[in-house]
C-alpha cells in the first residue's frame, strides 16, 4: 500500500497504532472490505464524495461510518483529504486507519491535521478508550444485541466516565436516555446528547448493520448489512444505539431522505417546547419577538455572546432584528445544540430553514397542535407536567433557567387556565356557531381560549344532536311561515292577510309571521311534545291568542299552562266565537290540496280550543274587572268621607 | 481584486479590517488609515449633504502597486475603505458602488442582530462570507 505516501500519515499511525487499535481498525476495516471486494468505500467515487456527508447519502460502508461518527461534514471531509483523498482516492487499509484515528481526534477535540496522529502521546488514551469500547463493539454479537449507547465522545469531560458505564449499559435505556427534547432519564449521559433526530441519521448508518428492522430513510444503498458493522468505531456505536431506539420510537417519519442533517432536525416534542416558550415571550404565534427580548431570553442560555451573535445570524434568515416561530424555534434548536456539544453549522441546515419549519409545521397546525395538546391538558394538571417534564428535560441539556422558565410558563398555563374559564360559559352559550367557528378560533391568535374552544366544541357536538331541535324550530317560527308559505301557495297568505288583520287571524302560515314573537314561549312546549305537530299547531295558536290582542302576555302565559293541558282536548269543545274567525279561511282553505286542508283543519281544531280557553280567560278577566271597579268606588268613598277631616 | 476591504467606525477606529492574504496586511492598514484623512477632508468640504454614496477615488498611492482606494461613508459616519489593485480591468464606477452598497447592506444586517454592541468588532461569519466573496469575485 502507498504506505510511503500515507507519508506523514501512513507512516505514523501504523506505528503508533496500540494493539487494540491496530486490531479494532483492522476489524472495521475488514468489515468494510467485506462489504466490497477489497477495499472499504466502495465506490471511491462515492467515498470521496460522501465524505463530505452531506448531500449524497450514498454509498459505501466507509462513508456510513464516517457520517455516523457524528462528526460535521467539514470535518470529515478534512479527515478524508487528509487521509485519502490526497491518495487515489479509495481507502485503503492505511487511509482507512488513518482516517479512524482522525476520526478520533475530532472527536476528542482535537483539530484533524497530520500532526494530530502523530503525536501518540496526548492521543492514545481517547483512541484507546475508544477502541476499547469498540472492541466491545466488536462484537457482533454485542452489536446486534445491544445497543450500547456510549454517548458521543467529545471533549466533555464526562466522555471517559461515561463510555465505562455505557458500554455497559442495555439498549432498553436508550430510549430514555431519549436525546434532546426529553432527556430527562439520563441527565449525566447527555452531556453530548446527541439530538435525537439526528440519529436517524447514525440509525441508517447502523442500520444495516442491525438486523434490527428500523426503516431508516433509506438504507442508504446499503446492501451490505452485516458487513458494515463497521461502526465498530465507537463513535458511531454510540450514537447508534441511542438513535435507534429514539428514532425508531420517534423519528422514522423524520428520517425523511431529503435532509440528511439529522442532528438539526426538530422533533415534535421540541418543536412543542419551542413553540411553548416562543408563546411564553410573545403570545402571539403568528406576530415575533424583538431582538432585544430575543436577546435576554437566550442570554440566559450562558451561551458566549459571539456564539449567540452566530446562532442569531444563522436563524434570523430575513435580518429583520426579530423572530418569528419558526425563526426562533431554529435558534433554539441551534442553541440546545451547541450546549450540548455541538459545533454550530456553518449555514442553516435546511431542516432548520423557516421554510421547511413552516411547510413542515404549518403555522395552523402549530396552533391546531397547540389547542390540541391544550385540549388534552386541560386538566389543568397534564400541561403543567409536561411543561415540567420538558422543561426538566431541557435543563439538563441546556442550562435554562429553569425555575424561572416554570414561572413563566406556570404563569402562562395559569393565564390559559383563566382564559380557558371564562370563555367556558361563552362557548357553551355559542353552541352552533363553535361547530363552524372552530376552525377560525383555531387559527385567531391565542387570546381566546382555543383550548376551551377545543373542549367546549366537542361538548357542544355532544349536545348539539338534542338541542337544535326546539331552537332551529323556534327561529324556525320566523321561517317556518316562510316555509309554510312555500308550502301553501302563495296565494293563500294574500288572500288569507286580506282576511284577517296583521297579527291574528290570519291563516296558519301567514299567522306564523306575525305571531311568532307572541307565540315563542308557546312553542316551547307545544315542539317539545311533536314538533312536527307543534309546527303545525303553533301557527293555529298564535292565531287565538293574535285574535284578542289586549294582554298579550298574560294570555300567553296563561297559554302555556292551558295548552299543555288543553292542547289535546278535541277543538270541538271551541265555542262559536272563533267559528267565524275560522269559517272565513275556510273558503280560502278548500282551494288548497287535501294534505292542506287537513293541516288547517287540525289547526282549526287547534284554534278553537284556544279560543274557547281565551273566551274563557275573558269572561274571569271581566269580573275581576268589575271587582275591582267595585273596590275603587268604595275606596273612593272612603276616601270623600275622610276629606272633609283632612281639609280641615 | 478588492484587495482590502475595511470598516471604520464613526470614531475612526477599525471595525473590521480583511485583506487578501497574499498581501502584507500592514501595508493596507496603512494605506487605511492614511485615507481616512483624505475622506475627513471630504466630509468636510462638502458640508451638508454629503449623505448618500461618496466615492473617494485615490488614484495612485503607490506607482508601483497601482492601488486604488475607495471609500464610502454612511449616514452614521460609518466609513467602508476598499482597496482595490487596478493592475486588471479597471473596475467600473458601478461595479464599485454596487459593491460598496453590498457591503452596506451585509452591515445592516450586523446590525440587526441583537447580540451585536455597535462599536464591536464584526465578527459575524456571513459578512466574512459577504466580504471574501467580494475579494475573490473581484479578483
Amino acid at each position: 500500500m502507498e504506505v510511503a505516501a500515507g507519508g506523514g500519515c501512513g507512516a505514523g499511525p501504523p506505528l503508533l497504532l496500540s494493539e487494540s487499535e491496530q486490531q479494532c481498525y483492522s476489524e472495521l476495516f475488514a468489515r468494510c472490505a467485506g462489504a466490497a471486494s477489497g477495499s472499504p468505500g466502495p465506490g471511491p467515487p462515492e467515498a470521496t464524495r460522501v465524505a463530505p456527508g452531506t448531500a449524497t447519502a450514498a454509498a459505501g460502508p466507509v462513508a456510513d461510518l464516517f457520517r455516523a461518527s457524528q462528526l460535521p461534514p467539514e470535518t470529515l471531509h478534512q479527515i478524508t483529504e487528509l487521509c485519502g483523498a490526497k491518495r487515489v482516492g479509495y481507502f485503503g487499509p492505511t487511509q482507512f486507519y488513518v482516517a479512524l484515528k482522525l476520526i478520533a481526534a475530532a472527536q476528542s477535540g482535537l483539530p484533524v491535521r497530520t500532526e494530530s496522529i502523530k503525536c501518540e502521546l496526548p492521543l492514545p488514551r481517547f483512541v484507546m478508550s475508544k477502541s476499547d469500547a469498540e472492541i466491545r463493539f466488536g462484537n457482533p454479537a454485542e452489536l446486534h444485541g445491544k445497543k450500547v449507547q456510549i454517548p458521543y465522545l467529545t471533549t466533555e469531560k464526562n466522555s471517559l466516565k461515561r463510555m465505562d458505564d455505557e458500554d455497559k449499559q442495555q439498549e432498553t435505556p436508550s430510549p430514555t436516555m431519549s436525546p434532546l427534547a426529553s432527556p430527562p432519564s439520563s441527565p449525566p449521559h447527555y452531556q453530548r446528547v446527541s439530538l435525537s433526530h439526528g440519529y436517524s441519521k447514525l440509525r441508517s448508518g447502523t442500520e444495516q448493520m442491525q438486523p434490527a428492522s428500523y426503516e431508516t430513510r433509506q438504507p442508504i444503498g446499503q446492501p451490505e448489512g452485516s458487513s458494515s458493522e463497521g461502526p465498530g468505531s465507537k463513535p458511531l456505536r454510540r450514537q447508534a444505539s441511542l438513535i435507534r431506539s429514539f428514532s425508531v420510537e420517534r423519528e422514522l417519519q423524520d428520517n425523511s431522505i431529503n435532509y440528511p442533517d439529522e442532528p438539526w432536525r426538530i422533533t415534535e416534542e421540541q418543536r412543542e417546547y419551542y413553540v411553548n416558550q416562543f408563546r411564553s415571550l410573545q403570545p402571539d404565534p403568528n406576530s415575533f419577538i424583538s431582538g432585544s427580548v430575543a436577546k435576554n431570553f437566550f442570554t440566559k442560555s450562558k451561551l458566549s455572546i459571539p456564539e449567540l451573535s452566530y446562532i442569531w445570524e444563522l436563524s434570523d434568515a430575513d435580518c429583520d432584528g426579530a423572530l418569528t416561530l419558526p425563526e426562533f424555534c431554529a435558534a433554539f434548536h441551534l442553541i440546545v445544540a451547541r450546549k450540548n456539544g455541538y459545533p454550530l453549522p456553518e449555514g442553516l441546515p435546511p431542516t432548520l430553514q423557516p421554510e421547511y419549519l413552516q411547510a413542515a409545521f404549518p403555522k395552523s397546525k402549530w396552533e391546531c397542535a397547540i389547542f390540541d395538546s391544550y385540549s388534552e391538558s386541560m386538566p389543568a394538571n397534564q400541561q403543567p407536567c409536561d411543561l415540567n417534564r420538558m422543561e426538566t428535560s431541557v435543563k439538563d441539556m441546556a442550562d435554562f433557567p429553569v425555575p424561572t422558565q416554570d414561572a413563566t410558563t406556570g404563569d402562562d398555563k395559569q393565564a390559559l387556565k383563566s382564559t380557558v374559564t371564562e370563555p367556558l360559559p361563552k362557548d357553551l352559550s355559542e353552541d352552533t356557531a363553535t361547530s363552524k367557528d372552530y376552525n377560525s378560533l383555531k387559527a385567531r391568535p391565542r387570546s381566546r381560549s382555543y383550548s376551551s374552544t377545543s373542549i367546549e366544541e366537542t361538548m357542544k357536538r355532544g349536545e348539539d344532536p338534542p338541542t337544535p331541535p326546539p331552537r332551529p324550530q323556534k327561529t324556525h317560527s320566523r321561517a317556518s311561515s316562510l316555509d309554510l308559505n312555500k308550502v301553501f301557495q302563495p296565494s293563500v297568505p294574500a288572500t288569507n292577510s286580506g282576511l284577517l288583520p296583521p297579527p291574528p287571524a290570519l291563516p296558519p302560515r301567514p299567522c306564523q309571521t306575525q305571531s311568532e314573537p307572541v307565540t315563542e314561549a308557546d312553542l316551547h312546549p307545544q315542539l317539545n311534545r311533536a314538533p312536527s305537530q307543534a309546527a303545525e299547531s303553533s301557527p293555529a295558536k298564535k292565531d287565538a291568542p293574535h285574535a284578542q290582542p289586549p294582554s298579550k302576555p298574560i294570555r300567553r302565559k296563561f297559554r302555556t299552562e292551558n295548552q299543555t293541558t288543553e292542547s289535546q282536548e278535541p277543538a270541538a269543545a271551541v265555542g262559536g266565537a272563533a267559528s267565524a274567525a275560522v269559517v272565513k279561511p275556510h273558503p280560502t282553505v278548500q282551494k288548497q290540496s287535501s294534505k292542506q286542508k287537513k293541516a288547517i283543519q287540525t289547526a282549526i281544531r287547534k284554534n278553537k280550543e284556544a279560543n274557547a280557553v281565551l273566551a274563557r280567560l275573558n269572561s274571569e278577566l271581566q269580573q275581576q274587572l268589575k271587582e275591582v271597579h267595585q273596590e275603587r268606588i268604595a275606596l273612593e268613598n272612603q276616601l270623600e268621607q275622610l276629606r272633609p277631616v283632612t281639609v280641615l | 481584486m478588492a484587495v482590502c476591504i475595511a470598516v471604520i467606525a464613526k470614531e475612526n477606529y477599525p471595525l473590521y479590517i480583511r485583506s487578501t492574504p497574499t498581501e502584507n496586511e500592514l501595508k493596507f492598514h496603512y494605506m487605511v488609515h492614511t485615507s481616512l484623512d483624505v475622506v475627513d477632508e471630504k466630509i468636510s468640504a462638502m458640508g451638508k449633504a454629503l449623505v448618500d454614496q461618496r466615492e473617494l477615488y485615490l488614484g495612485l498611492l503607490y506607482p508601483t502597486e497601482d492601488y486604488k482606494v475607495y471609500d464610502y461613508v454612511t449616514n452614521s459616519k460609518v466609513k467602508f475603505v476598499m482597496v482595490v489593485d487596478s493592475s486588471n480591468t479597471a473596475l467600473r464606477d458601478n461595479e464599485i458602488r454596487s459593491m460598496f452598497r453590498k457591503l452596506h447592506n451585509s452591515y445592516t444586517d450586523v446590525m440587526c442582530n441583537p447580540f451585536y454592541n455597535p462599536g464591536d468588532r464584526i465578527q459575524s461569519r456571513a459578512f466574512d462570507n459577504m466580504v471574501t466573496s467580494m475579494m475573490i469575485q473581484v479578483c
